[in-house]
């Protein structure tokens, strides 16, 4: 890997080296690497299209990486990854997207992800994207998240977008057996003229599943956000979904709520806020020495943190 | 040492100029602790939010150490030394007690140095230090993390909007040390207490009445408070907890 393409391993995964346990490195379509462990096994599809990972049943406490990286301009892939984990196994699964366009062509990177989460089993989902390159050419991302949640299973999901990407349209749908339980952590910002959609359809089919789905977001200057949760509520069960927009310059979010009980035991609740920096606590930093940009910043990261 | 110098302040409503505060002069010279003082609505908060910067005068000028500040920002005068606790305090989600102290500080804490200024105001800072600023906390606990934010701050003016609101009654004896220790602390240092409560008129230097956006009255302690007691400009701890039960 050269400087670049490390770089951006670092952004996407925290990576500075070959992570430990399991991992598949995604260079500009090939392998960078690639390792499986005695519980988990990646194994290829066909003609680089995507990768089965088979997580034992009972594995506890082991870890997946599997970041991407597009540094070439004008790459356009779809890669399929399918996720089995096994029956009461506690894991975590870094995936992430960087991209580095310096060309005048667009790249694209759109990563689809089935998770079939067994029995009792916890998985935490953490993925990051990142786009950098002063080519002229776009960065696109269009991941799709695709959950099966058996009996009991856990899926946490934590999904940020700081910087760099020009275009997203993010489909995540889940369907959640009985007490099965999703929480979903989105953080976003967009600036410059990017535009980010977030789909989210989640079906709690089981008695008792629980599901939060919770999106932070800072929208500057011109770009545009949209944020379109539907949460079906088919059993006794229950689900929150929240939006709470900081609005700048002359951008544009628009919040999609829908709640759709069917279960006269389903509780839904929905709470969206879009709005730009209070005054007040701009006021307040300002008063404690910082500058408006200064305070402007420290209002943000806290809220994206 | 601060000087107010014939302020005035006007505002536009509906058309029609409303006149908020009226030819407001007084100085608060170093080593000084001065309590504002009058009647809800008198123009008190808006005298604090001038001498911080958050409005500016439309008429009079405003003197900080010898320097005109009636034009500089906000963050020029918070650079200047001048310290502002709001009456009422803002809440942020996602910055931490921390935070907010280290920002004031103005450079990094030790989580020490941080608890220590969250142990002067009365809480317990294990449970606070990492708290968000946020719609979690209590009135009365935000109040304190803002005083707290002034003494990480340590600034040359420490300018107080009604700091015992919402403050139990018990810890008011801690309240007036804070205040004590803070104006002992900072050479030349002085405090501005905005505040109704008898027992802080009477730790006062001096005092000043406000009321209907003028000053009805000012002058060292002994000559004002005679006339204020039993007025609702100085209520008494006890009057208060025996009107709210
Ligand atoms: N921007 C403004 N526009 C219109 N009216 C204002 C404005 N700012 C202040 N006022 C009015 O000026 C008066 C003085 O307000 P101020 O907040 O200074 O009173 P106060 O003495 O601090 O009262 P309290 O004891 O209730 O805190 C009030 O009647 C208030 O409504
Ligand atoms: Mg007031």
């Amino acid at each position: 890997m050269d400087d670049i393409q490390k770089r951006i391993l670092s952004e996407v995964a925290d990576l500075h080296d070959v992570p430990e346990g399991a991992y598949n490195i995604r260079v500009d379509g090939g392998s960078a690497g690639r390792r499986s462990t005695e519980n988990i096994e990646i194994i290829p599809k066909p003609e680089g299209s995507g990768l089965d990972i088979r997580i034992k049943p009972g594995t506890r406490r082991e870890s997946v990486h599997i970041p991407v990286i597009l540094s070439k301009t004008g790459m356009k892939e779809v890669v399929y990854n399918d996720f089995y984990i096994g029956e009461d196994s506690d894991v975590v699964i870094v995936a992430g997207c960087g991209i580095h366009n310096g060309g005048s062509q667009d790249s694209q990177h759109d990563g689809i992800h089935r998770f079939f989460v067994g029995r009792g089993a916890k998985m935490r989902y953490v993925e990051k994207h990142y786009g950098e390159g002063d080519g002229t050419g776009k960065r696109i991302l269009n991941p799709v998240t695709e959950l099966h949640l058996e009996a009991d299973s856990t899926a946490e999901l934590e999904m940020v977008q700081i910087r760099g990407v020009d275009s997203t349209e993010r489909v995540t749908t889940a369907e959640l057996a009985e007490g099965a339980r999703l929480v979903v952590q989105e953080r976003l910002m967009t600036h410059g003229t990017q535009s980010a959609v977030s789909v989210y359809k989640v079906d709690m089919n089981g008695e008792n599943s629980t599901s939060d789905v919770v999106s932070r977001s800072v929208a500057r200057d011109d770009s545009y956000q949209k944020f379109d949760a539907l949460i079906n509520g088919n059993a006794p069960c229950r689900g929150h979904s929240e939006c709470d927009a900081i609005i700048m310059d002359r951008a544009r979010v628009l919040a999609v709520p829908q709640l759709d009980a069917n279960n006269i035991d389903a509780a839904l609740i929905h709470e969206a806020a879009i709005g730009k920096i209070a005054g007040d606590q701009l006021i307040k930093l300002m008063t404690l020495g910082l500058t408006e940009a200064e305070a402007e910043e420290q209002i943000i990261n806290g809220f994206l943190k | 040492m601060l000087e107010l110098q014939n302020v005035s302040y006007t505002v536009e409503d509906e058309g029609r100029p409303v006149e908020i505060l009226k030819d407001v002069s007084f100085k608060v010279d170093d080593r000084k602790f001065v309590v504002i003082t009058g009647p809800n609505g008198g123009g008190k908060s808006t005298i604090a939010r001038l001498i911080s910067g958050v409005a500016v005068p439309t008429g009079g000028r405003i003197i900080f150490d010898g320097q005109d500040i009636t034009k500089l920002s906000i963050t020029e005068r918070a650079k200047l030394g001048v310290g502002y606790a709001l009456q009422q305090p803002v809440r942020f989600k996602g910055i931490d007690v921390k935070d907010l102290l280290r920002i004031a500080a103005g450079h990094k804490l030790t989580t020490d140095e941080a608890c220590s200024y969250l142990s002067r105001v009365g809480l317990c800072a294990r449970d606070y230090i990492n708290r968000e600023v946020n719609a979690s906390l209590s009135g009365g606990e935000l109040k304190r993390i803002e005083i707290a934010t002034l003494l990480a701050r340590k600034p040359k003016l420490s300018v107080f909007d009604e700091p015992e609101a919402g403050i139990d009654l018990w810890s008011f004896q801690n309240l007036i040390r804070v205040f004590e220790i803070m104006r002992s602390e900072i050479e030349d240092g002085s405090i501005l207490i905005i505040s109704h409560q008898e027992r802080i008129l009477d730790i006062a230097d001096e005092i000043i009445v406000v009321a209907d956006g003028h000053i009805e009255r000012q002058g060292p302690k002994d000559d004002i408070l005679p006339h204020l007691v039993g007025t609702t400009s100085a209520i008494s701890g006890c009057t208060r907890l025996v009107e709210r039960s």
